[in-house]
């Protein structure tokens, strides 16, 4: 008499559905779980098949999971699937609202983030507090200086050493809804002056220092940077005649312009581009007296828990073919000209994404001080609380 | 060994409750007393912390108290509101439905708890947003109507989540209500809306205040109502505390706020218990 097969089996079914249960309650790792249930062999051994499981975009042990910290709408959800068809590595993303939360966060210990995305005025900061080390070129063979524009990469590079990597740069514009709004704007003084008027109820502001703050003094005709007392205690003036009038304090606009609940709001490049793709009348302007540009990096914090992924994913993403996807779902600007020769002509042409350059000549980037100085954090929460 | 039985006593009370104790140490006490010693210390240079010894943090309390204010009126407000709804309706379901739907009906009252806050907060923000309510209001013709982002949608937003929360303590007070005081006060002539405030209201007090001060002491901290509903518009202490420590990343600030309004809430607690006391005549309030 021959055994029943199910002896033959590494774990029998009640075995196997209790195990799992444990897993799904976490009180076994994934690890033990394909262990003890013959997965993991399963896994292995069909890994060595063409096509399943290959490892092309780095060498080592990248484990099986890491999580990356950036901006919401800002990813090709695709990305991170294909990566993990590539690599095996599952990405967790964790969105964030602005740069002093992710500062925060990693000010506080350990963040688990194997990648994240800070914004070109924060990069100095990280370096000098040592949350972040220089990166290791070697092991993103996929980055082509040579093919980088240098307007916008430039500080990456702290003391000639290279911290981050670029993903994309864009603007701080507004965006409005012209079947709603009917007066011509064209600046910060437009914006603020129409939020108290024709918007009145319907406009956002975000709830974010840098912009909110620097979009202000630059319809007051200061500079976006500026941490001057005076001047800081005009914007702020302003941002309390205003606050009444305003539909809501909130980075996180694109709900509200989308259900029409807000007809005017601060707006990203990005943003705009997926705004207006959607809602024709959604129109992205660039404000005549100034406001912001700004470039996205990548960066791998000190305390990364999986750097062989961290570096994998950021190579992963510097592919340009790779990239080129990222760009079309997200809508902002590359700064890789290997990019922009794969991008369609509905991209490179529309003015959103890649407006003319008499536009960008007002913006200012963003400046390291605005991220630390107690001056500005304090207006903004007396804003909030006004 | 044979134990003594006082021995016996001891070990049983520490298993009781040596578990709670321990987790109440490592994650309240422990915490609490880190945020004792960030609010007498300094904001570093490019936020966080810094050690030091200072009051300056206290004395700089007044920087937020645009957001003591907003919590100090809208928790009571919030409180009453959900009192006066509350109340009728835990009165019907212990004393006037049918005993053998009263289970069902009450337990439809916790259902809305099955599924998380930030989902039902959010479902408010749609139905409050154009494409909601206003949209079928522009339908009979009442146009650009907004219901989102105003104190009223924030107030609607405490009294539909912390609703429960003051109907179930109030409907245990009523269920217990001893029947044959009613009959004794009908029988010596009172008319049923004198033997309410005589009898019904003082014995349910107890249950009243349990709570308003559940309510109340959930809103002091409340953060996410005034977030979604009130479009980051309306400043409470727990939006103050959000941003001292992940925006401004004034640490010491934030502590020095959260100290203190640890000290509000047990003041809220002993004062209302306090008023219950006098009131209903009874100690049997015992909410610390």
């Amino acid at each position: 008499m021959t055994k029943p097969y199910r002896d033959n089996l590494p774990i029998s079914a009640d075995g196997f559905m209790d195990q799992f249960m444990r897993l799904k309650r976490g009180s076994v790792s994934r690890r033990h779980f394909l262990g003890v249930t013959g997965l993991g062999l399963a896994t292995a051994v069909f890994g060595r098949f063409p096509g399943a499981g290959q490892r092309a975009y780095a060498a080592g042990d990248l484990g099986t999971q890491m999580s990356i910290a950036t901006w919401p709408n800002y990813h090709d959800p695709a990305t991170f699937e294909n990566f993990k068809a590539a690599t095996g590595v599952a990405v967790e993303v964790n969105v964030f609202g602005s740069n002093e939360e992710m500062l925060a966060k990693m000010q506080a210990g350990a963040t688990g983030w194997s990648l994240f995305v800070p914004t070109n005025y924060t990069i100095s900061t990280y370096s000098q507090l040592g949350l972040i080390d220089e990166l290791d070129l070697s092991q993103v063979p996929n980055f082509d200086p040579a093919t980088q524009s240098a307007r916008f990469t430039s500080e990456g590079k702290v003391d000639g050493k290279t911290y981050a990597l670029p993903k994309n740069w864009g603007t701080t514009g507004f965006c409005v809804n012209t079947a709603k709004l009917k007066t011509p704007m064209q600046s910060w003084k437009d914006f603020f002056e129409v939020a108290q008027t024709e918007a009145d109820g319907r406009a956002m502001v975000h709830d974010y220092q840098l912009t909110t703050i620097g979009s202000a003094l630059v319809s007051l005709g200061f500079s976006f940077n500026s941490i001057k007392p005076e001047e800081l205690a005009k914007a702020e003036e302003l941002l309390i005649k205003v606050k009444p009038h305003l539909f809501a304090i909130n980075s996180d606009y694109q709900p509200s312009m989308r259900s029409t609940d807000a007809w005017l709001t601060m707006c990203w490049t990005n943003d705009g581009a997926q705004l207006n793709r959607d809602m024709p009348e959604l129109a992205y302007i660039l404000g005549k007296d100034g406001g912001e540009i700004w470039t996205d990096f990548y960066a791998i914090p000190k305390s990364a828990p999986n750097k062989p992924a961290g570096y994998a994913l950021l190579n992963y993403l510097m592919d340009p073919q790779n990239a080129v996807k990222e760009h079309i779902a997200n809508g902002a600007p590359t700064t890789d000209s290997r990019v922009i020769a794969l991008l369609p002509a509905e991209i490179t042409s529309n003015k959103i994404v890649y407006p003319d350059e008499a536009s960008l000549t007002p913006l200012e980037f963003g400046a390291a001080v605005t991220l630390t100085d107690p001056g500005r954090a304090e207006l903004m929460a007396r804003f909030k609380s006004a | 060994m044979e134990l003594t039985p006082k021995a016996k006593k001891t070990m049983v009370t520490a298993a009781l409750i040596g578990p709670a104790a321990i987790w109440l140490f490592v994650f309240m006490v422990l915490p609490f007393f880190a945020i004792l010693v960030f609010s007498v210390g300094e904001r570093a240079p490019a936020g966080g912390y810094q050690p030091a010894f200072t009051f300056d943090q206290f004395a700089n309390l007044g920087a937020r108290a645009a957001a003591f204010v907003n919590t100090l009126t809208l928790a009571p407000i919030g409180a009453i509101a959900c009192l006066l709804i509350a109340y009728p309706l835990a009165y019907y379901l212990a004393v006037k439905v049918d005993p053998r739907r009263r289970l069902l009906l009450v337990s439809l009252v916790v259902v809305p708890f099955w599924t998380s806050m930030l989902v039902r907060t959010y479902s408010w923000m749609y139905l409050l947003g154009a494409r909601g309510i206003p949209h079928v209001l522009e339908l009979i013709g009442i146009e650009n109507v907004r219901l989102i982002n105003t104190p009223g949608a924030v107030l609607l937003g405490i009294v539909y989540g912390y609703l429960p929360l003051m109907i179930l303590p109030i409907f245990v007070s009523l269920e217990k209500l001893d029947r044959r005081l009613l009959e004794a006060s009908a029988d010596l002539g009172a008319k049923p809306i004198s033997t309410f405030f005589n009898i019904t209201l003082p014995l349910s007090l107890p249950g009243v205040m349990t709570g308003v001060a559940l309510v109340t002491i959930l809103l002091l901290g409340e953060y996410l109502i005034p977030q979604l509903l009130g479009g980051g518009k309306v400043f409470f202490i727990g939006n103050a505390l959000v941003d001292l420590f992940l925006q401004s990343r004034n640490w010491p600030l934030g502590s020095a706020i959260a100290v203190t309004l640890v000290i509000v809430v047990v003041a809220v607690l002993l004062i209302s218990m306090r008023i219950a006391w006098r009131f209903a005549g009874t100690r049997q309030i015992d909410l610390v």
